[in-house]
């Protein structure tokens, strides 16, 4: 004998494999797979915004005074903004532990 | 026949570009890659109102790792093969929805993206018959030249002269042996009205023609170029320096294709030696100086091919169903 107050319709069901919270994947620190870190010298920097623009990770992001400041927690340390800073404002400098 | 929207649309300032991003930080691509950079351009151009289908393929693994998403906007997974169909169809349900008014009228982006081994090899079938069907969407393609997400494995987009797992070089072997199949041309071969290729150096670039993809009625195909570190043998912070050199030696132009019109969007007349672009890469080091004189001839006829086109003027018209 089936109890029918236990028998759920399919509409009541969550759906499968569906992630609801949009950019959750900001909570997986990607910092550690760093072996360089950028460095930026701000005498030098022109705030061009290619470091900004080409960063794969889009770990750089503006403050207060216009220059572009790399969030360590995602850097994965590439050396993209290095490369491409027409300055050379910026450097790729090894993590030591 | 071109939108007024499209016509009016003068193109991203680079001191005002949208800030907002949504592909965001904590993906799991490799460092460096250039794959990610395009997805990231293309979302920042078309901002929040877009739907995204995609299929398998190392942006899907490497964006949505279950219980995560690095993804700001609608977005769904699908076979390898059908990243056009269920495009097509969220369009179409789109229509439907806001014609019965169920949902609010307004201007929603549909997006469908698969790689180049979703585009070219597995997903051609699917893409050519949205683009027969003349839905209202964009197709990318993000050609990373193989199959990277799998380890390697040569696709029909692969160039000639690459190492690839499945085409490794030896005594009696190249590498590939094949030449690139010629996407972007397939695609305008149907007669449709927006026809891209792009690179993620050229940032700006990138952004315009996307933008003026979404602002058509009727599909878009874009191509974009997407240098993969892991797969291309390469420093990881080359990335942009390379995609540079392929556009500046001609082994990928950048155009655009309006309502049949070819349109050369980075000046390549006066070009720089194939070598410059494939002497920095892991997957061309075993080719010689003959092998390198042959794949430099192809990229002068190709690249005479489309100065010719640029000429010619309109060279189809777009048809009926989608104007």
């Amino acid at each position: 004998m089936v109890k029918t107050e236990a028998i759920i319709g399919w509409k009541k069901l969550n759906l499968g494999a569906a992630i609801t919270e949009p950019g959750s994947a900001r909570a997986f620190k990607t910092g550690d797979w760093r072996t360089q870190r950028p460095i930026l010298n701000k005498e030098a920097c022109i705030r061009c915004g290619r470091c900004w623009i080409y960063c794969p990770e889009a770990a750089y992001s503006h403050d207060e005074e216009g220059y572009f400041i790399c969030d360590l927690d995602y850097c994965k340390g590439c050396g993209t903004c290095a490369q491409e800073c027409p300055t050379s404002a910026i450097t790729m400098a090894l993590e030591e532990i | 026949m071109i939108p007024a929207e499209a016509k009016q649309f003068t193109g991203f300032k680079a001191r005002e570009l949208p800030r907002e991003e949504y592909f965001v930080s904590g993906h799991r691509a490799c460092q460096g890659c250039g794959e990610a950079l395009v997805l990231r351009l293309i979302t920042k151009a078309l901002g929040s109102r877009i739907i995204v289908a995609m299929a398998t393929g190392c942006m899907e693994i490497v964006s949505s790792a279950f219980p995560q998403t690095a993804w700001e906007v609608p977005w769904i997974h699908v076979a390898f093969e059908n990243a056009a169909a269920v495009a097509s169809g969220i369009e179409s349900a789109l229509k439907v929805l806001m014609r019965k008014g169920k949902m609010k009228k307004e201007k929603i982006t549909v997006l469908g993206a698969a790689g180049d081994g979703g585009t070219a090899d597995i997903g051609i079938q699917a893409l050519s018959g949205v683009l027969e069907r003349g839905h209202n969407l964009i197709y990318i393609c993000l050609d990373n030249e193989a199959y990277m997400n799998t380890g390697i494995q040569r696709s029909s987009s692969t160039p000639y002269g690459a190492h690839t797992t499945t085409s490794p070089h030896g005594k009696k072997s190249i590498g590939q042996i094949t030449w690139k199949k010629n996407m972007a041309m397939i695609a305008a071969a149907h007669s449709i009205p927006y026809v891209a290729t792009v690179c993620p150096t050229f940032y700006l670039d990138l952004m315009n023609k996307i933008k003026k993809a979404s602002l058509m009625s009727g599909p878009a195909y874009i191509h974009c170029f997407s240098p993969c570190p892991t797969g291309w043998r390469y420093s990881p912070d080359l990335s942009i320096k390379i995609g540079r050199l392929a556009v500046e030696t001609g082994v990928f132009p950048l155009y655009e294709i309006v309502d049949g019109g070819l349109k050369i969007t980075h000046p390549i007349r006066k070009l720089k030696p194939v070598k410059d672009y494939l002497q920095l890469q892991g997957r061309f080091r075993h080719l010689g100086d003959e092998d390198i004189t042959r794949i430099q001839d192809r990229v002068n006829k190709e690249v005479a091919k489309l100065i010719d086109l640029e000429k010619f003027g309109s060279f189809y018209k777009t048809s009926l169903a989608h104007s």
